[in-house]
C-alpha cells in the first residue's frame, strides 16, 4: 500500500474545518516556511522534489518557480488553475471539497516560496459548492493569522481570492485563465511572452494546479529528498488518479507513481476490476485529451513489459502504441462500449470548447464532430477514416494552444487502435446503430493478478 | 444570441446587490474591476435568472466599460443564460464518463419527464434541462447541477431524477 501525502486525512471528521486540519498538523508547513526559510530556500526544495505540473503537462514544478522574473518594485502572482474541465478528471473537485485547508496551505507556502502578496484560485464557475467551501476556509485560516498582515509575525502578507470562471473548458489553459481572470473572453494568448515575464495583468505569474500547490505542503513538511524517495525514476512523489467509467469502484486514488496498471485497475484496493463482470476494453490514461488505448496495450507495453502509472511508462512506445499521464483522468470503458460514438462525444467536446481563434482547430473540429456524427449514425464511408487522420494532422501542431492538439489525438489514435470497429460501422451501418461491435481482437488479457486472489 | 426585445426588461440591482460587486470589485489592483466581470455576471444570474440587456449595460456602467465588453464574455461562457428560462435548469453531463454509466438514457427520461425538449421551458415556467460537458465528477455519474448555487446530483437513476424533479416542484409551490 503507498503512502497517502495529500489524502491521508481525508476520513477525518471535520477535516474541512481550519481546527481539525490543524490538529492532524495542518499548516506546519507554513510554520516552517515562514519562520525557518527562505523563499529560495522553498523553491529549493520543490526542485529536489523532483514536482511535476499536476494539471497536465507535467513540466517541473520547481524549474517553473525558478524561471518567474522579479523585477524590484513589481508585483508577482500566483494563480492556481482550479479550472479541472478536462473530461475524466475530477480530483480537484475532490480534494477541494474534502480538504480545502490543504490548498490554501500550499498556495500560502508557494505564494511565500514566489514572493507574491496576491493571490488567485481561478476555480471553474460551476463548483460554486467548493467556491464557498474555499472561501469559508480562507476566512477561517485568516481569523487564525495565516492569512493577510504579517503571518505569523514573519512580515510577510499575503491576501488570497476565490475567482469563478463562467463555464469554459479552454480557460484550463493558462493564458486563457489569465484574460478570463481579467474579465475577458478566454482566448489563450500567443506565447511568448510566457506567463512567468508576463502574465495576470502583464506582470509576472506563476499558473499551477490544485494538486501540484497541494503537494508543496508534503514536500516542505518532510523536504524535497524524501519526496522524491517515492514514485520511480523521474516520476516522483504521490499522484491522484480520477478513476471513472466501467469500473466497479470509481472515485479518487492517491497512488505512489510506478504502481502497476494492472494493479491499479484490477486489485480490491483501488478500481476492483471492471464493473458487473465485464471485460475491459480500452482505457483513456489521462484525460480525454490523451490517446486512447486498447486494453492490450494499457496493461503492458509493445515489449511487454507491465505498464505503470508512470509518466515515462504510460508514454512508452511514443504516440504509437503509449498514450500519456496527462491530468490522471483515467477512463475504462467494458466490452459494451462502442469507440466510434465516444470518439464523436470527444470530438463534439473539442469543438464545443474550441475558442475559435484559429481556424485548424475551429473549422477542424467540427469537420470531425460532423464525420464522426455520420459514422456512429450509419452513414459513414470507407474513406472518412482516412479524412479524420488527415484532418486530425491539419489541425495538430498548426494552433496557438494545445486544444488543438488535444482535440486530435483522440480521435487520430481511436482510428489507429479500432479502425476494425470503424469498418464495421461502415459496412453494418444499421447494425451499428442497434448493436455493439465487443471486444474483437484487442480483447484484454484477462488479469493475472497475484494481489487479486 | 442577444435579441433586441431583450432590451426592453427594466432592471433595479438593490443596495445588497451592489455591496457584493463592491466587494468582489475590492480583490483587484487600482484600474483593474474589469477583473470583477465574471463574478459579477453570476451575482446578477443568480438574482434575476438570466442577463438581459439592460442588466448587462448596467454591469458595464458600474464596472466602467463599454458594453460590448460585457456582451462578448457573456456570449463566450457557457454559464450565462441569454434568454430567459425555466426556474430551476436541469444541466445534465453529456460527456463520455457519464454517457459510460447512462447518461444519454437520463436526458431522454429528462425530456420524457418534463415534456419539452433541450433547451425550452415547461408551460408552467418552472423547469428547462440542456446537456453540458464533463462536470468534473465522472467517478459519480451521471450527474446533473442545478444553479444559482449548482448544487450537484450523482449517481442519477430514473428514480432520483423522478424524486428530485417532484422535491422541486413542491418547494416552488410553497
Ligand atoms: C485546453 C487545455 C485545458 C487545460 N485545462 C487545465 C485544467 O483544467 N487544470 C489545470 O491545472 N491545467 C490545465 N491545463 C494545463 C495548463 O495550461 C497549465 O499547464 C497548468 O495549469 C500548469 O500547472 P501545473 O504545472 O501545476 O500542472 C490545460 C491546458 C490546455 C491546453
Ligand atoms: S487551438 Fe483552438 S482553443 Fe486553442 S487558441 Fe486555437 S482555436 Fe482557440
Ligand atoms: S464525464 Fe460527466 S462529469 Fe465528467
Amino acid at each position: 500500500m503507498g503512502r497517502k501525502l495529500l489524502l491521508e486525512h481525508i476520513n477525518v471528521p471535520g477535516i474541512n474545518t481550519f481546527d481539525v486540519y490543524r490538529s492532524k498538523g495542518g499548516y506546519a508547513a507554513v510554520e516552517k516556511a515562514l519562520k525557518t526559510m527562505s523563499p529560495d530556500e522553498v523553491v529549493e526544495e520543490v526542485k529536489k522534489s523532483g514536482l511535476r505540473g499536476r494539471g497536465g503537462a507535467g513540466f517541473p514544478t520547481g524549474m517553473k518557480w525558478s524561471f518567474l522574473a522579479k523585477p524590484e518594485g513589481v508585483p508577482r502572482y500566483l494563480v492556481c488553475n482550479a479550472d479541472e474541465s478536462e473530461p475524466g478528471t475530477f480530483k480537484d473537485r475532490y480534494l477541494m471539497t474534502y480538504i480545502p485547508h490543504l490548498l490554501i496551505e500550499g498556495m500560502i507556502v508557494s505564494s511565500f516560496a514566489l514572493g507574491a502578496n496576491t493571490s488567485y484560485i481561478y476555480v471553474r464557475g460551476e463548483m460554486m459548492p467548493q467556491i464557498r467551501i474555499l472561501e469559508k476556509a480562507i476566512a477561517e485560516a485568516k481569523a487564525k493569522g495565516f492569512l493577510g498582515k504579517n503571518i505569523l509575525g514573519s512580515g510577510y502578507d499575503l491576501e488570497l481570492y476565490v475567482q469563478p470562471g463562467g463555464g469554459a473548458y479552454i480557460c484550463g489553459e493558462e493564458t486563457a485563465l489569465l484574460e478570463s481572470l481579467e474579465g475577458k473572453r478566454g482566448n489563450p494568448r500567443i506565447k511568448p511572452p510566457f506567463p512567468a515575464i508576463a502574465g495576470l495583468y502583464g506582470r509576472p505569474t506563476v499558473v499551477n494546479n490544485v494538486e501540484s500547490i497541494a503537494a508543496v505542503v508534503p514536500i516542505v513538511n518532510e523536504g524535497g529528498d524524501e519526496y522524491a524517495k517515492l514514485g520511480i525514476g523521474r516520476s516522483t512523489g504521490t499522484k491522484l488518479i480520477s478513476a471513472g467509467g466501467n469500473l466497479k469502484k470509481p472515485g479518487v486514488y492517491e497512488i505512489d507513481l510506478g504502481l502497476p496498471v494492472e494493479e491499479f485497475l484490477y486489485s480490491d484496493e483501488y478500481c476492483g476490476g471492471i464493473a458487473n463482470g465485464k471485460r475491459l476494453k480500452a482505457v483513456v490514461a489521462g484525460g480525454s485529451s490523451v490517446p486512447i488505448l486498447p486494453a492490450n496495450l494499457i496493461l503492458k507495453t509493445i515489449n511487454n513489459e507491465p505498464r505503470l502509472m508512470s509518466y515515462e511508462s504510460l508514454a512508452d512506445g511514443g504516440f504509437i502504441t503509449g498514450t500519456m499521464m496527462g491530468s490522471g483522468g483515467f477512463i475504462a470503458y467494458d466490452e459494451d462500449a462502442c469507440i466510434v460514438r465516444n470518439t464523436w462525444n470527444f470530438a463534439r467536446f473539442y469543438h464545443h470548447e474550441s475558442c475559435g481563434q484559429c481556424s485548424p482547430c475551429r473549422e477542424g473540429t467540427g469537420w470531425m464532430e460532423k464525420v464522426l456524427h455520420r459514422l456512429e449514425h450509419g452513414h459513414g464511408k470507407m474513406s472518412d477514416m482516412d479524412l479524420l487522420v488527415d484532418v486530425s494532422k491539419k489541425i495538430e501542431g498548426n494552433t496557438i494552444c494545445p486544444l488543438g492538439d488535444a482535440a486530435a489525438w483522440p480521435v487520430a489514435s481511436a482510428i489507429r487502435h479500432f479502425r476494425d470497429e470503424f469498418e464495421w460501422h461502415v459496412t453494418n451501418g444499421a447494425e451499428a446503430t442497434t448493436r455493439n461491435y465487443g471486444l474483437a481482437h484487442y480483447a484484454d488479457p484477462l488479469p493475472k493478478l497475484e494481489t487479486a486472489g | 444570441m442577444l435579441r433586441v426585445e431583450d432590451a426592453q426588461v427594466p432592471v433595479e440591482f438593490s443596495p445588497e446587490l451592489i455591496a457584493k460587486f463592491d466587494d468582489v470589485v475590492s480583490r483587484y489592483p487600482e484600474g483593474k474591476q474589469k477583473s470583477g466581470l465574471l463574478p459579477i455576471l453570476h451575482f446578477v444570474q443568480a438574482e434575476f435568472g438570466w442577463l438581459s440587456v439592460p442588466a448587462m449595460d448596467k454591469v458595464a456602467a458600474y464596472l466602467k466599460i463599454l458594453p460590448i465588453e460585457v456582451y462578448e464574455v457573456a456570449s463566450f461562457y457557457t454559464m450565462y443564460f441569454l434568454r430567459p428560462q425555466g426556474k430551476y435548469v436541469l444541466e445534465v453531463c453529456r460527456t463520455s464518463g457519464c454517457c459510460l454509466v447512462g447518461a444519454e438514457k437520463i436526458m431522454d427520461h429528462i425530456e420524457q419527464k418534463l415534456g419539452v425538449k433541450e433547451g425550452e421551458v415547461t408551460p408552467d415556467g418552472l423547469f428547462s434541462w440542456r446537456g453540458v460537458e464533463c462536470l468534473a465528477a465522472c467517478g459519480f455519474g451521471p450527474v446533473l447541477q442545478i444553479g444559482p448555487e449548482y448544487t450537484f446530483y450523482e449517481n442519477l437513476t430514473n428514480e432520483s431524477v423522478d424524486k428530485l424533479i417532484g422535491e422541486l416542484t413542491a418547494k416552488a409551490k410553497n
